[in-house]
C-alpha cells in the first residue's frame, strides 16, 4: 500500500542509472560512432544535451514515465486543445533568442536572456511526480534550477508578496492561439506565493531527460511547481513580476468555481466535476492501469504542508 | 409460430437481413479496432481514457443516425426506417461497452467510488440516466415485444430515446475541461434533431399520430 504521506527518508539517493554511467555510456555510444567532438548528439530531434547534477529532493521510488510519453502527451492550449496537438504543433515555436523580462518590485528589473537567467553550470536533475487536474501523473526528470536563484538575480523587494508569471502570446507560432473559438484568453498567467516561489523544490526548467526541453514541454524555460496541479507550472514562460497582491491565474479567471489560486495536489478536495481521490499513472501497464490513490500534496507534504499552517485547504482550493 | 433457437440466435446477433448484418460488421469495426490498438499499445499514453471516449463517441453517433432516420426520410431522403433498429441497438451495445470500460477498467469495479461518482458527479449522474433509459429500449427493440406492448405503447415508451440522446449530449459537454468545440458541434446536431421533431409536433398538432404495428415501418428499432 502506498504511504499517505511521503518521509524525507524517501527522498534517497537516486535508483535510476547514475549520472556517471549515463555519461560515459554516451562517451562509449558517440566514440562507436566515430564522432571525435566533445558534443553528444541528442537522442531527440530539436533537442540539445544537458549536464545536470542529480538532486537529493528528487523522487526515488517510482520509474520515470517514458519520454515517448511525456513528448507527446501535453495539454498546451497554445498548440491545441487535444493532448496530442502540442506534439504535432509545436515544432513552429522558435526558442531561440528567448528573454525573459522580470519586472515589479525587484531592484534588477530587465529583460534578460535566457542564458544570462540559467547558470547552465548549477543545472540539476530534478525526478518529479507530476499530477494533472483531470487526473493523470507521471514522473519526470527535470533539469532545472531553483526558481530561488533566478528570483534573486533580479534583487526582489521586501514588499513583494507574490510572483506573477506569463506565457508567451506569438500566434504566428503558436496556432492555439489563432482563429475562432479560442478556449482560453492568452496570455496564460500563472502566480505563485513568493514563500511558494522560493520553496527549494520549485523550480524553472530547461529540460527532460538529461536534454533541453521540446517546444511541447514548455520550451526553452518552464515553472514546474510538484505539490501543485500541473497547469500551475506555467510553460514557455516570457515574464515574470514579483507583485505585491494575489496574480489573476487563467484558470481561475476561466472558471472560478473549479480552479482556485492555490490548486495544490489534494485527494480529499474534489474538483467540482470528477474526484480528485486518485490518479491514472501514464505509460503503466496500458489499457489495464489501475488507479492509484492521489497523495496530499501529491507526495511532498513532509516537505511543502507547514506552507499552509492554517490555511483552510478546502476554501483555498 | 414459434422461432427456432438456432434462428433466433442468429437474428439476436447479427438479423438475418444482410444489409442489417452488414451494418453491424461495418458498426462495430470501430470498437474491435479500438480495442485491438488498446491491446497492441497504439492508444497513445492514456489508452484507458481514449478508449472510454471513443466508445461513448460512437454510441453517440448511432443514437444520431438513428434520429437522423426519419427526418431524412420526411425531408425527401431514402427511407432507412428498416435499418433503425440496428442502429439504435448499436448505439446500446457501444454506450453498453462504454460504460463497461468505465466500470471494470477505469474504476476496477470499486463500487463505493462508482457510487460516489453517480451521486456527487453530475456528467456521471447525466451519463448513467441516459445509459438507463436505453436499457428498456434496447430490450423492446424487437417484433415480439411490439406486439405485447402494443404499438402505441411501444411508440411512447421509444420516445425515451430524446431524453437519452439530450443525455449524451450534455454528458459529453460537461467532461471536458473547456467549451471545446467537439461537444458542441455535436450538441448541435442532436438539438437540432430534437428541434425538428419539436417542430413538427407544433406544426402539425391536429395530426393523428401513425400507430405502429409490427409489421409496419414505423415500429422498428429505437426512437
Amino acid at each position: 500500500m502506498t504511504m499517505l504521506i511521503k518521509r524525507p527518508s524517501d527522498i534517497a539517493p537516486s535508483s535510476i542509472t547514475p549520472r556517471e554511467v549515463y555519461l560515459r555510456r554516451r562517451e562509449f555510444m558517440a566514440g562507436a560512432a566515430g564522432l571525435a567532438l566533445a558534443a553528444v548528439a541528442p537522442t531527440r530531434a530539436g533537442a540539445a544535451p544537458l549536464t545536470a547534477a542529480k538532486s537529493p529532493l528528487s523522487t526515488t521510488d517510482e520509474p520515470s514515465t517514458p519520454v515517448k510519453d511525456i513528448t507527446s502527451y501535453n495539454n498546451f492550449y497554445e498548440f491545441g486543445v487535444d493532448k496530442g496537438d502540442p506534439a504535432k504543433n509545436a515544432h513552429t515555436l522558435t526558442t531561440k533568442p528567448w528573454t525573459v523580462k522580470i519586472d515589479g518590485m525587484v531592484g534588477k528589473p530587465a529583460d534578460y536572456n535566457l542564458e544570462d537567467l540559467v547558470d547552465m553550470a548549477a543545472l540539476e536533475e530534478r525526478v518529479y511526480r507530476m499530477r494533472c487536474v483531470e487526473g493523470w501523473s507521471m514522473v519526470i526528470p527535470w533539469v532545472g534550477v531553483p526558481l530561488a536563484a533566478i528570483l534573486r538575480k533580479a534583487d526582489p523587494q521586501g514588499s513583494a508578496k507574490y510572483v506573477a508569471f506569463e506565457t508567451l502570446v506569438r500566434p504566428s507560432e503558436m496556432p492555439g492561439q489563432k482563429g475562432f473559438g479560442q478556449p482560453l484568453p492568452w496570455p496564460y498567467v500563472e502566480g505563485l506565493r513568493l514563500d511558494e516561489a522560493m520553496h527549494p523544490l520549485t523550480i524553472m526548467a530547461v529540460g527532460i531527460y538529461g536534454e533541453t526541453l521540446l517546444n511541447q514541454n514548455g520550451a526553452p524555460f518552464r515553472l514546474v511547481v510538484p505539490w501543485k496541479y500541473g497547469f500551475k507550472s506555467i510553460k514557455s514562460v516570457v515574464r515574470i513580476s514579483l507583485v505585491e497582491k494575489q496574480p489573476p491565474t487563467t484558470w481561475s479567471k476561466s472558471n472560478p468555481r473549479e480552479y482556485g489560486f492555490y490548486s495544490n495536489v489534494n485527494p480529499a478536495v474534489d474538483h467540482p466535476r470528477w474526484s480528485q481521490a486518485s490518479e491514472r499513472r501514464i505509460g503503466e501497464s496500458g489499457l489495464f492501469v489501475k488507479r492509484r490513490p492521489t497523495l496530499p500534496f501529491n507526495g511532498y507534504a513532509a516537505q511543502v504542508a507547514e506552507l499552509y499552517t492554517g490555511l483552510d485547504l478546502k476554501a483555498n482550493y | 409460430m414459434p422461432t427456432p433457437p438456432s434462428a433466433l440466435a442468429k437474428r439476436l446477433l447479427l438479423g438475418s437481413d444482410p444489409v442489417r448484418r452488414a451494418i453491424y460488421i461495418v458498426g462495430l469495426m470501430p470498437a474491435v479496432s479500438t480495442f485491438y490498438l488498446g491491446l497492441t499499445d497504439q492508444l497513445g499514453a492514456d489508452p484507458q481514457n481514449v478508449l472510454e471516449r471513443t466508445l461513448g463517441l460512437w454510441a453517440l453517433r448511432f443514437l444520431i443516425l438513428t434520429l437522423a432516420v426519419t427526418p431524412l426520410r420526411r425531408l425527401g431522403g431514402p427511407s432507412l426506417i428498416r435499418y433503425r433498429r440496428t442502429l439504435g441497438l448499436l448505439a446500446f451495445y457501444y454506450a453498453l461497452m462504454h460504460l463497461s470500460v468505465y466500470l471494470v477498467l477505469d474504476k476496477d469495479f470499486d463500487l463505493a467510488a462508482i457510487w460516489a461518482d453517480i451521486v456527487k458527479r453530475p456528467y456521471i449522474t447525466v451519463g448513467m440516466l441516459a445509459f438507463t433509459i436505453l436499457v428498456p429500449l434496447a430490450v423492446t427493440s424487437n417484433n415480439a415485444s411490439i406486439r405485447r406492448l402494443g404499438g402505441a405503447a411501444w411508440a411512447r415508451l421509444h420516445k425515451l430515446v430524446y431524453v437519452a440522446i439530450a443525455g449524451a449530449a450534455l454528458h459529453f459537454i460537461m467532461l471536458v475541461k473547456v467549451w471545446a468545440v467537439e461537444p458542441l458541434i455535436y450538441a448541435a446536431i442532436v438539438a437540432t434533431l430534437l428541434g425538428y421533431r419539436l417542430a413538427a409536433y407544433w406544426m402539425k398538432p391536429q395530426r393523428k399520430r401513425a400507430v405502429p404495428s409490427p409489421h409496419s415501418s414505423v415500429g422498428r428499432g429505437l426512437g
